[in-house]
């Protein structure tokens, strides 16, 4: 993308007015997608953008500047637009020496994206949709999206640092609505991996239509959901954001650093149910969250963050580590070349544990079943989190019974780690996911087992 | 719109791509270049400095009755060109639609907001850095009980656009925003947080100390909070959560969710969908709307239309493709996420006319209730199509006319239906924040409070 002598150029350029650090961010990412609402293939697609963030750091300080214009000069005056903060230190030439960084993601793309037809593509709309509506004479409107994105970047940086990345990630999405006496009803499925076009020889377009109508028809003839507190049993697959809330963002060493987050100062205490080991893992192959490097050139790694209950780690990006003397953990990110990476998670999940799933929901006298999740919100220096319900039932006398109407759970991140009381065997992973941080959306991935939390207060209207 | 010079490059650059459309083809370019600012402060220093310039330009072709779209984030015609013949191709593999058309010029005049300040230009980014630190030390000195900042941040964008179609629309404007922030951290033991923002167009009409004070406020009135029993309330919403209501509540009021069967007022045209005290309108014309703007996605002059008047559904929003099938016309109503996209339709800057009641007023005559001040997790919680309704919360009680405990970790929950039915009052506090959308506090009866 850019050659190595103007990349040196360039950093020493950063480093000119006396900054500790500089580095060079360029992406090259090409999208594509296409969509179908209402029975028509309503658009297709394209585009491209392509840039370079500056970086540079001095003290407690950073500058930064973005351009997309790739030439020497563009690049130069980027880098002195992010040097201009860095005023009053030492100064002075410095001569970078870059250092290539291996790092491999350890599988192979199959197909890229580029390479297969639109009309391809297109018909994967059309067979959703045909089988979605053929699920029932309720199911009222489809819409089915298809998106691929190709995402070259590469990071050079005054510590010799000089590593790259090639990410082609490919998503595909049903949503439904069902309509019937007691009014409309949504259902959504995704699927979505780091993978080509591959994905569809590994899914399949037309069962995962068949689910997101099932999701909408099921809730047709669902109630409101109870309101406060009951024992809550999470499926298998259906809801990592639980970790991602109640958690995952409250360890992430930036908000560490500012006192906005109640696991400060945890490290080595026992913060979970001895139930609980939490990995957050950007090697996962082929997942959502995965790559070789982070946006900031440092490989991927998995990073368990609680084990057995007890905190063994938070998340760092350069910038914390740097402060703390320590190495970064692998989880610097940023959404483009536009934005200052900072600590995110990757793909955040739950081991498996021994409880047979069966026996789980079988010994829960009332409670509420959770299939499947949606998003969730924390607020990590009080640890207050709510994350949504898009598949829901009653559990009474040990079964599944009732599908519920959709809304919010709400606890308390440390509160419901402790009472997370039995771990199943079975777990998978879970839908592909944005996490926003900031105004920053990345890709991440989660998985849990069948699990059950003692105690959720539900968000719903009955009494 | 601030004719010929200052974007002239900009027309420049769509009426080239518009000269490029071939016969019977319909070609449609929107360019943009913006410049961003932004400045985070931490213990008295400068923590991040980020300077940016960003353009690009979103290429739609009709033919046929067949759409395409690409984009680049660039002005080179070479790329241009590219993305130009992308779009056509793209457009080959669409479903013919008949109803598939570039907006029209419908003669309306564009509005005149006076959205552009150059003394944006001229402030120097020192007197940025000084606001946030201003806001910082406000922040600090602003009650004992504050331990520390998750942020106090300065930002800024000069945005400029042009849009130009084969079928005679063309325009260009520029604007000028910017804005403080900050989150900040209350208790030593129990932390609690508030946060507290100001918006305007040129920096030197921000207030740090306005921000600071509300920030601030909002933390230490939840210091000692504790969940609530669960039962049907009155809720006070802060007109914060309002403008988050009334966002999602104009998302079902729009062309394209009626035509496809999304939107649960799609045949309620002409009657009662919400109590008699509520009227709600689309205003972008108003210059006091963070999100005003002169024209739509499309290019159209935008309007001030009326969603809702006295509880009665008066209209639906429309851009030019969902009003040729409705068979009216666009009211000015196409929405664009960027450059990168399509014009949709949707709320530019939606707002509840405001009552005559003060907050103050309005919490001394409710007996037993929740004032509502925050509410998390709308994304997951509510679902526009069904009207489910249930979010995360945080406030006060409210006992006796009287503002009492501070509440949190509760849900309240209710269907997008109910709520707009058991509106009780309407605040005279009309406030616009960052979004598009202003809020009023608002006071609707028989919520659900989901906690113990």
């Amino acid at each position: 993308m850019i050659e190595e002598p103007v990349l040196t150029k360039v950093l020493a350029h950063a480093m000119a007015t006396g900054a500790e650090f500089a580095e060079i961010f360029a992406e090259d990412k090409r999208s594509s997608s296409a969509h179908l609402d209402d029975g028509k293939v309503e658009e297709l697609s394209s585009g491209r953008d392509r840039g370079a963030g500056i970086r540079v750091v001095a003290g407690e300080t950073t500058g930064y500047a973005h351009t997309a214009d790739l030439s020497e000069a563009g690049l130069l005056a980027a880098a002195g637009a992010a040097a201009a903060v860095a005023r009053g230190g030492g100064g002075g030439v410095r001569t970078v020496a870059l250092t290539p960084v291996a790092a491999d993601r350890g599988y192979a793309y199959e197909v890229l994206p580029e390479d297969v037809p639109k009309a391809t593509k297109v018909e994967l709309l059309t067979r959703a949709n045909d089988v979605a509506r053929s699920a029932g004479s309720s199911i009222t409107q489809v819409s089915a999206s298809y998106a691929d994105s190709r995402r070259r970047i590469l990071v050079a940086n005054s510590d010799g640092v000089l590593a790259t990345d090639d990410a082609v990630r490919t998503l595909f999405s049903v949503s439904c609505v069902a309509t019937g006496d007691t009014g409309m009803q949504t259902g959504r499925q995704a699927i979505g991996h780091t993978m080509g076009y591959e994905l569809f020889d590994r899914y399949d377009v037309e069962e995962l239509a068949g689910e997101a109508a099932q999701r909408a028809l099921t809730k047709l003839g669902a109630r409101p959901a109870p309101s406060g507190q009951m024992p809550v049993v999470i499926a298998s697959g259906g809801g990592g954001v639980l970790f991602h809330e109640a958690c995952g963002h409250g360890l992430e060493a930036d908000l560490i650093a500012k006192g906005a987050s109640v696991f400060k100062g945890r490290v080595g205490e026992q913060v979970a149910s001895p139930l609980v080991t939490l990995v957050d893992d950007g090697t996962m192959a082929r997942e959502w969250g995965c790559f070789a490097i982070d946006d900031e050139g440092r490989p991927a790694q998995r990073n368990v963050l609680i084990q057995d209950g007890v905190l063994t780690d938070y998340m760092y990006d350069y910038l914390r580590a740097r402060k703390e003397g320590r190495p970064s953990s692998g989880n610097g990110r940023r959404q483009s070349y536009q934005y200052l990476p900072m600590v995110r998670m990757t793909n955040t999940y739950l081991l498996a544990g021994t409880d047979e799933p069966d026996d789980i929901i079988a010994s829960t006298e009332k409670g509420v079943y959770v299939k499947h999740l949606g998003g969730g919100q924390v607020n990590t220096a009080t640890g207050d989190f709510v994350f949504g319900m898009t598949e829901a039932y009653l559990i009474e006398g040990g079964r599944i019974t009732e599908p519920l109407r959709e809304g919010n759970l709400i606890g308390n991140g440390p509160e419901v780690l402790r009472m997370i009381d039995a771990v199943g065997h079975d777990f998978a992973m879970g839908p592909p996911g944005t996490c926003g941080k900031d105004g920053q959306g990345v890709p991440v991935g989660d998985g849990v087992p069948t699990l059950r939390v003692t105690s959720l207060t539900i968000g719903g209207t009955a009494a | 719109m601030t004719g010929p010079g200052a974007d002239a490059d900009l027309l420049a650059v769509v009426d080239r791509v518009v000269g490029w459309a071939a016969d019977g083809e319909q070609v449609e370019a929107v360019a943009v270049r913006g410049t961003d600012t932004e400045i985070r402060v931490y213990e008295g220093e400068v923590e991040s400095l980020s300077s940016a310039q960003s353009q690009g330009v979103g290429i739609r072709v009709i033919s046929g009755g067949r759409q395409g779209f690409a984009y680049a984030a660039t002005f080179d015609p070479d790329v241009l060109g590219e993305a130009l013949r992308e779009a056509r191709d793209n457009a080959s593999f669409a479903t013919v639609d008949e109803h598939q058309a570039l907006a029209e010029p419908d003669g309306v005049p564009l509005p005149d907001l006076d959205l552009y300040r150059p003394s944006l230009d001229a402030f120097a980014t020192e007197g940025k850095i000084e606001l946030a630190l201003e806001l910082e030390r406000a922040v600090r000195a602003g009650d004992p009980r504050i331990v520390g900042l998750e942020s106090s941040e300065y930002a800024d964008t000069r945005f400029e656009g042009a849009i130009a179609s084969t079928t005679g629309v063309r325009n260009a404007g520029r604007e000028t925003s910017c804005f403080l922030a900050t989150y900040v951290l209350a208790g030593e033991d129990e932390t609690r947080t508030g946060f507290g923002f100001g918006v305007a167009r040129e920096p030197g009409e921000l207030d740090p100390g306005r921000v600071a004070a509300d920030a601030v406020g909002r933390a230490t009135r939840l210091l000692g909070a504790r969940k609530p029993p669960s039962q049907k309330l009155t809720v006070v919403l802060e007109p914060w959560v309002t403008a988050q209501l009334i966002g999602i509540v104009g998302s079902v009021l729009d062309g394209e969710s009626v035509l496809k069967g999304r939107s649960l007022f799609a045949d309620r045209h002409g009657e009662q969908v919400a109590s008699p005290l509520l009227t709600l309108v689309d205003d972008p014309t108003d210059p006091a709307a963070f999100t005003a703007t002169d024209s739509d996605g499309e290019g159209l002059a935008t309007r001030r239309n009326v969603l809702i008047e006295d509880g009665m559904l008066r209209g639906f929003l429309h851009n030019a493709y969902t009003a040729r099938r409705a068979g009216t016309v666009s009211t000015g109503s196409a929405v664009r996420g960027s450059f990168k996209h399509v014009p949709g339709v949707g709320i530019q800057a939606v707002s509840v006319v405001p009552g005559t009641a003060s907050r103050d007023d309005l919490v001394a005559a409710i007996d037993d209730g929740v004032l509502v001040q925050d509410v998390a997790g709308l994304h997951s919680g509510v679902n526009p199509v069904s009207g489910d309704f249930s979010t995360g919360a945080d406030g006060l009680r409210i006992r006796g006319g009287s503002l009492a405990e501070p509440l949190r970790e509760f849900t309240i929950g209710s269907t997008l239906q109910r709520m707009l039915l058991d509106v009780a009052a309407v605040g005279n506090d009309l406030e616009w924040l960052p979004m598009s959308a202003s809020g009023v506090t608002l006071v609707i009866h028989d919520v659900m409070v989901s906690g113990t």
